[in-house]
């Protein structure tokens, strides 16, 4: 057993490695944005009195979240491919993360509104307020408030999942370090300074939405719920 | 182009399902057993337990599975061992499972009421005791609907074993893809067959989670 590990080798390509790190908050920021619109949509598809639009929505949640996500990036890559449609894998990689990320965001969102008591719904119908202000002021935003930090964590994980990119040839930083180790052999140092990058990543976008939950709900910060 | 699908490709496919299905029951097993330590650790009294253990879930949980895979897999060659994509993916995956299980199993044996943890204290009981007689059998009621969902994850995850060679599932269908060029229709075997095995799992752990509901409001002091 001799471990010899030569990292300078491998840190004189850190232009590389932080553009990688960049490129993964980007598809991260565009997934989670992205995802948290169409998976609200979809919650609100899945309470749907359509039961047409309420089982779609069902079936789509459960597909994506019974399969894996490397499946899933495969099947959007080659499917837009088949249908004749050619998009950078970047494109592909937020479509697909969007979809995967959207199915976990809808099933949050239920459980979110499921725990709206339903006499405030039942008080704001009786101050007539409309279909629609009721969903916004009184389930959507309260909901939201409610699910804050499991909707951050799966946000998180999320950008840990965007990995599974490298497979489909996007850029980010797995691809990179895969790129790095079969060019310095050097495969197990790359792989650990990647796995550091990534533990600060996630440092970094915990730190980032823990702030933003102090800005978006002042209320909570009142109350001094944890977060 | 390279002809079409036929039962042999199915039954390779097939054989690459038994190979998830076998990683799927390694990893729990392994995960279980490191978890349930890493757990035991994150309560422990010793503050330096508390921490070590404490570092070792966020540094997994702030990890893609990816890259922990291919640290199992350069890592362990970088030392000397010669390993198999098996051991490897086995390890790898063993590690990561430890982590999310132990935080899992920490919250359950943390969520047995309090009012247990000080009767046992005040019958007398020591630390092993309290923990074997009064909470542990307490905490596995409330764990098993949240371990039963993060199974779903594991099968999902061992998709990922593809990436280090390991012929299950996903990598069959990439073989099999190779020599057909039908990605659209492989693939989508491919994302049934997942579904086939994660559906079960999901429906039972949503079960198992209505009943704990019931008997949690009936068993919940006013």
């Amino acid at each position: 057993m001799s471990l010899q590990l030569d990292f300078p080798a491998v840190l004189e390509r850190w232009p590389n490695f932080l553009g990688g790190a960049a490129l993964t908050l980007e598809l991260a920021a565009f997934a989670t944005v992205f995802g948290a619109l169409f998976g609200t949509l979809a919650a609100v598809g899945r309470g749907s009195r359509n039961s047409l639009i309420a089982s779609a929505c069902k079936v789509y949640v459960e597909a994506i979240r019974n399969t894996p996500l490397l499946v899933q990036i495969f099947l959007v890559y080659f499917g837009l491919a088949s249908l004749g449609l050619k998009f950078s894998a970047f494109t592909v990689a937020v479509a697909a993360l969007t979809i995967n990320v959207g199915a976990y965001t809808a099933e949050i969102m239920r459980a979110g509104f499921e725990a709206i008591p339903r006499g405030q719904i039942e008080a704001a119908e009786g101050l007539a307020l409309s279909r629609l202000q009721v969903y916004w002021h009184i389930i959507l935003l309260p909901a939201i408030e409610k699910v804050y930090p499991a909707l951050t964590s799966q946000f998180v994980l999320l950008m840990l999942a965007s990995s599974v990119c490298s497979q489909i040839s996007a850029e980010e930083l797995t691809a990179v370090a895969n790129y790095i180790q079969s060019d310095t052999y050097r495969a197990f140092e790359t792989y650990i300074i990647v796995a550091v990058l990534y533990v600060i990543l996630s440092l970094v976008m915990r730190a980032g939405f823990w702030g933003l939950g102090l800005v978006l709900f002042p209320r909570r910060r009142q109350l001094g719920t944890p977060l | 182009m390279g002809g079409h699908l036929n039962i042999n490709h199915l039954m390779f496919l097939g054989q690459g399902a038994l190979w998830t299905i076998a990683l799927s029951v390694i990893a729990p097993i392994g995960g279980g057993i490191v978890g349930f330590v890493i757990a035991l650790a994150r309560i422990s009294p010793l503050k330096s337990v508390r921490i070590a253990s404490g570092v070792y879930v966020q540094l997994i949980q702030g990890t893609p599975l990816l890259v922990i895979l291919f640290l199992g897999y350069f890592g362990l060659a970088a030392i000397g061992l010669k390993v198999s994509s098996l051991t490897a993916a086995g390890a790898s995956l063993t590690l990561y499972v430890a982590a999310y299980l132990g935080e899992i199993w920490r919250g359950c044996i943390q969520s047995v009421p309090k009012p247990q943890w000080e009767a046992a204290e005040g019958l007398a009981l020591s630390r092993t005791q309290r923990m074997m007689k009064v909470i542990l059998p307490q905490a596995i009621r409330i764990a098993t609907p949240p371990t039963v969902g993060f199974m779903v994850q594991i099968v999902k995850n061992t998709s990922l074993a593809s990436v280090v060679g390991f012929v299950e599932l996903m990598r069959s269908g990439q073989i099999v893809n190779n020599s057909l060029f039908e990605p659209f229709a492989i693939y989508a075997i491919i994302a049934v067959t997942y579904f086939a095995m994660c559906y079960p799992l999901s429906l039972f752990s949503q079960k198992l989670e209505r009943r704990m509901g019931r008997g949690r409001s009936n068993l919940a002091p006013a």
